[in-house]
């Protein structure tokens, strides 16, 4: 079975690629980039664009093609012409909720929301129920996002047991499991004797440690402090609440030389302590999310309580400095925070409300429509901050510390597989994106079981119309293939 | 233009739920419809049969003497059918959703719903779920529309008119509803207002509320016609946010020393109910600068005539 992605515009940031070129993809693997004939036995042609199911004519503008035999050596071209072709785009901080709060989101639900919404391999939190502590749930979820098989399911380990943020979790035991890094995300390491430490014995495995910054003592509130807070009637959440933990984890990342990265950072200060940091050589990293970057704290005042979320959103100045962060590359990655939540926690008083913003389904049309459409930000840069940057974060750096503990063949192999690169023999991870695509917001129709996102009713342009994870369409035009919704 | 013909304007508001998107005809209309309001409560036989066969049922989720009793009797004046049901948040919290609750209510049949609820943005979570009218009679700390109505209306009746006027909003700033409902109240006819407070009890931006923010309660009171002190809530101590009441009182009670700084003839208004050598001296509550009590009465005529606004009323009903 091979697979032609002809005549799309192909952007590869790893192999320093951008141009019209065809990818091929044979066994799983991709075969070749470049200006490829498309051969004499092909099976079937496909649109990578609207109401192009399998086997249906590729229509006006397409190649022509036969409807001869599907043999193992038949060719499938998928006509990619106006379309933006990939590496598979990798989503560093997503919730999957499995097990424990399976209401709100399972892997299977979270495997198809990432493939129609243009993930390829997704990390997710560890805040579940059990908490992924220990090498058995790190196992379950590897094991059950295999069973459902659409997308690449890396789970990230806790920082400390059940994230209580006192005992350090089996660090060994999670990465042997299959952890590409550890977090205690949705939650603070509070005692700074505890994330030192942390950061410390990281080293051992080369893994980064994956920082919500929150001092708690300093956040209790519903959304930013200012303005609209005051406006609103809201208890404010200051941009210190996360500067404070943002400079107290990068001093100790400085202390311990460890591999730091700072979750969903939103605020100025916490971007100007990420750009010393950098400054200084240490090996710190930063993410940004989609909803941070295209709301400003305004959006509250609906008390519309799907605009609830932690961080909460900023001022225009915050947002002002995340863009700016991000297009200068200060920014190593867009992540999606991808918070799915039950109905009944987000249909009550704002105050009661869960936090967090359903987005892995929006993700890439909110960046397209509200950054790079209005020209804030390069499309290939958009393309390395999903592949090259997450995929720079999650690569284990073992080998570079040479502190080979034994562990498991698996980070090696991971690393070598999820490297957001069309490189001929890697995995065929591919996301196509249609640039012109528009289309509105409807949560209803969200693989997602969290139907909760502020973008809801928006009209976006530029959506992911094809995914595909080892050589195989998992997604088409927003909807996932080959299985039942 | 009329009442009549304005008052069909305001029917098509649904709900009253802050100050922040209502009018200035809008408020100048309650204003001036509360004026009959308040001879009816001066009358022998208190009622008028205006809002005969309309239901009206009050949900306090806080705690609240005044402002409920104060609705309870606008309604009962003007032949409303009214009901209280007395819920606390704890219960919510453990069983029915506020939604479900709503939904009960509405089903028994009355046309306004007013509700006063600990978190902000309440009220307004409820009107879009519900048919009945809801006027918001606290939220949070985010509004309490009626309580800047009266007390505007107090100012009004006392100073004749509102553009102008200096005002001085003294206490917890942060917290309080009522400041920032007067706030938007008195921010849209003129009124030119400072605050005073500890700083740790002044929210943001005010300065982009059109707001002058003073730590020392002086520098507020030199020269201002009106000067509204909050309740201190015990509460707040704890958290932190000031010392002890003893330091609040000796750094914020406005005290007569402080009321010879103000302008001429200037009035007091407390919201209520008052800490009495707190915030405030019993000098100064208990004297005719202090026009407290007659907040009391012009809250229930400004409910009355809100009541009456929203649920259809016409002038010729009221008339004596």
């Amino acid at each position: 079975m091979r697979l032609l992605l002809k005549g799309g515009r192909v952007i590869d940031p790893a192999n320093g690629i951008d141009g019209a070129l065809d990818v091929l993809i044979q066994d799983g693997r991709i075969a070749a980039v470049g200006d490829i004939p498309q051969g004499p036995e092909i099976g079937t042609c496909l649109d990578a664009g609207l109401d192009a199911g399998p086997g249906a004519n590729a229509g006006p503008g397409s190649v022509p093609c036969s409807s001869s035999s599907r043999s193992d050596h038949s060719t499938t071209i998928v006509n990619c012409r106006g379309k933006i072709v990939c590496p598979g785009f990798i989503d560093l901080h997503a919730h999957l909720r499995e097990p424990g709060y399976e209401y709100k989101e399972d892997i299977a639900s979270g495997s198809r929301a990432a493939a129609a919404g243009g993930f390829t391999t997704i990390c997710c939190m560890p805040n579940t129920n059990p908490v992924i502590d220990n090498g058995a749930v790190a196992g379950f979820v590897r094991r059950r996002a295999q069973e459902v098989g659409l997308v690449n399911v890396l789970p990230i380990g806790a920082i400390t047991k059940k994230q209580a943020g006192e005992e350090l979790a089996e660090m060994g035991e999670l990465v042997a499991a299959g952890c590409v890094a550890v977090s205690d995300d949705g939650k603070p390491v509070m005692r700074s004797d505890v994330m030192r430490h942390a950061l410390e014995y990281s080293r051992l495995f080369g893994i980064p440690v994956l920082s919500h910054c929150e001092d708690a003592n300093l956040s209790d509130g519903q959304m930013h402090e200012g303005y609209y807070s005051t406006v609103y009637g809201l208890k404010g959440i200051p941009a210190e609440a996360e500067e404070i933990m943002v400079a107290r984890d990068i001093v100790l990342a400085r202390l311990t030389r460890a591999r730091l990265h700072i979750c969903h950072v939103s605020t100025k200060g916490a971007l100007e302590a990420v750009r010393q940091a950098k400054a200084l050589g240490l090996p710190v990293t930063c993410e940004a999310t989609p909803h941070h970057l295209a709301l400003t704290d305004e959006a509250v005042g609906s008390y519309d309580t799907d605009t609830k979320v932690n961080p909460p959103l900023r001022s225009a100045e915050h947002v002002q400095a995340l863009r700016e962060a991000l297009a200068s590359g200060l920014v190593d990655c867009i992540a999606t925070d991808h918070a799915p939540h039950h109905i009944e926690s987000k249909d009550c008083e704002y105050g009661l409300a869960s936090c967090g913003i359903s987005g892995i389904e929006t993700a890439i049309a909110v960046i397209m429509d509200r950054l790079v459409r209005p020209g804030l930000l390069d499309v290939a840069k958009m393309v390395s901050l999903f592949t090259t940057g997450p995929a720079g974060i999650i690569e284990s750096r073992q080998a570079a510390d040479g502190m080979d503990q034994g562990t498991s063949d698996l980070t090696a192999n991971q690393a070598a597989a999820y490297r957001g690169a069309l490189t001929p023999g890697a995995p065929a991870d591919v996301t196509i994106i249609d640039p012109e695509l528009a289309r509105t917001v409807n949560p209803r129709q969200f693989y997602s079981r969290g139907k909760n996102t502020p973008f809801k009713g928006m009209e976006l342009t530029g959506w992911p119309c094809m995914t595909i994870v080892g050589g195989r369409i998992v997604a088409q035009d927003g909807r996932v293939v080959g299985q039942t919704d | 233009m009329g009442i009549s013909a304005q008052s069909t304007q305001f029917n098509r508001r649904k709900d009253l739920l802050g100050l922040k998107d209502v009018s200035n005809e809008e408020i100048e209309l309650i204003l001036n419809t509360a004026i009959p309001m308040k001879d009816i409560i001066g009358r022998e036989i208190k009622k008028v049969p205006t809002l005969r066969g309309k239901g009206m049922i009050t949900v306090f989720y806080e705690n609240s003497t005044r402002t409920r009793t104060s609705f309870e009797l606008a309604g009962k004046y003007l032949s409303a059918d009214t009901s209280n049901l007395a819920v606390s948040t704890s219960s919510v919290q453990k069983g029915e959703t506020l939604r479900d609750t709503i939904k009960t209510l509405e089903m028994m049949g009355p046309d306004i719903l007013v509700m006063r609820h600990g978190m902000t943005g309440a009220p307004h979570y409820v009107a879009q779920n519900t048919s009945m009218r809801v006027i918001n009679a606290g939220d949070g700390t985010n509004e309490h529309p009626t309580q800047a109505l009266l007390d505007m209306f107090s100012i009004r009746e006392h100073k004749g008119r509102l553009a102008g006027l200096k005002v001085a909003i003294v206490g917890d700033i942060l917290h309080s509803r009522v400041a920032r409902s007067n706030i938007y109240g008195l921010a849209k006819f003129g009124c030119e207002i400072r605050v005073a407070g500890p700083p740790t009890m002044i929210p943001p931006g005010l300065d982009h509320l059109g707001v002058k923010v003073c730590f020392n309660l002086k520098d507020a009171i030199r020269d201002v016609d009106v000067v509204n002190v909050l309740r201190i809530q015990r509460e707040r101590q704890q958290t932190g946010l000031f010392p002890s009441l003893e330091e609040y009182s000796e750094l914020y009670m406005l005290r007569p020393e402080h009321l010879s700084l103000a302008a001429d003839n200037a009035i007091v208004l407390h919201p209520g109910p008052i800490n009495r050598g707190v915030e405030i001296s019993t000098d100064i509550a208990d004297s005719d600068t202090a026009v407290i009590n007659e907040q009391v009465t012009n809250g229930v005529a400004v409910r009355m005539a809100l009541l009456f606004l929203m649920m259809g009323g016409r002038r010729d009903e009221i008339a004596a």
